[in-house]
């Protein structure tokens, strides 16, 4: 989803990133209610985890890959303000040092994969971990987050091509294609983040952000048959 | 080590070599976007990055002929940049409360 150069026009590009620009400054303020001195390392920690997990492409489709965007997955770790922090320092480091992403891209890039994969992702965390309690509840609710955040991605980029593409084609037919390829890769987005957020939770459940108030009562009742 | 300790070396741990070892066998298979933009016919409109040439540029190190080594290093230099970096922002959003 790093988009190069090229495939959006300078004012979509450069009006996404003034959008972006202006979330990220909200993000910055409301980060320091999630953050703690706890939590400021796992933040760091999140962040070059998602930078690594970035590289990993995994094979999708006959010739196609796709790879972790780590947007719902910093969202249930370290808390939605500090998980688009997070993912945003990513795409950024990428676009500067490993010229992954354009650089007139990188404000729609941002919006894209760190944004709108947390807006998305967490939403979808909240509503499943309201139906489903405890710990099955977070676990459920951290692969059906990162699945549905991928095609939002996804369709948040065809809505910038359909403003501001520099082809001429038919924006249905872009959709369809990036929807349903982007659902494939919301798959492995899923199974990644159930795996990482399972993996926090059975080593260290005050970890994660998304569990808190959730995993936390499990633990008391089995606190108190021991003693 | 304290269990606080071993988590966050664990954690390290875990994301150096995925990074480092793993990145190798990553797919080298175009993206979704990518292979989308080539099927549709809009790839050509792609234009060169800017900073194409930086010496991490494609997550390689430039100068270094050996694949596997230059994607371990690139790897391994953007996990400990993210790290230190992310984890002093943070520090100071926490600090600033």
């Amino acid at each position: 989803m790093h988009a190069p150069d090229g495939f959006i026009n300078a004012p979509v590009s450069l009006g996404t990133g003034a959008v972006s620009a202006s979330i990220l400054a909200v993000a910055l303020s409301k980060a320091r209610a999630e953050l703690d001195e706890k939590a400021a390392p796992m933040a760091g920690l999140v962040a070059a985890y998602v930078f690594a997990a970035q590289m990993l492409n995994f094979p999708v489709a006959l010739g196609t890959s796709g790879h972790l965007m780590g947007g719902a997955l910093a969202a249930i770790l370290v808390g939605p303000w500090t998980g688009m922090i997070a993912v945003s320092t990513v795409v950024i480091l990428q676009a500067l040092l490993f010229a992954d992403g354009g650089l007139t891209a990188l404000g729609f890039n941002v919006f894209n994969m760190a944004i709108i994969t947390v807006i998305a992702g967490w939403l979808v965390f909240q509503l499943v971990t309201k139906i489903i309690s405890g710990r099955t509840g977070v676990i459920v609710g951290a692969f059906l987050a990162a699945l549905v955040s991928v095609p939002a991605s996804a369709s948040a980029f065809v809505l910038q091509y359909a403003l501001g593409g520099t082809g001429t084609l038919d924006i249905m037919d872009v959709f369809i294609a990036m929807f349903s390829v982007h659902v494939l890769i919301g798959i492995g987005e899923g199974i990644i983040t159930l795996l990482t957020v399972s993996a926090v939770l059975a080593l260290r459940p005050d970890l994660v952000f998304g569990a808190r108030g959730k995993v936390k009562a499990e633990l008391e009742i089995r606190e108190s048959k021991v003693s | 080590m304290k269990l606080k300790n071993r988590f966050f070396a664990l954690g390290v741990f875990v994301t150096l070599i995925l990074a480092g070892v793993v990145s190798f066998y990553a797919s080298g298979d175009p993206d979704g976007l990518e292979k989308v933009a080539e099927e549709k016919g809009f790839l050509a409109d792609a234009t060169d990055h800017g900073l194409g040439d930086s010496p991490l540029a494609d997550y390689g190190v430039s100068g270094i002929a050996d694949d596997r080594l230059s994607v371990a290093l690139a790897g391994t230099i953007g996990v400990f940049l993210m790290l230190a970096l992310s984890t002093l922002m943070f520090k100071f959003l926490a600090k600033r409360k």
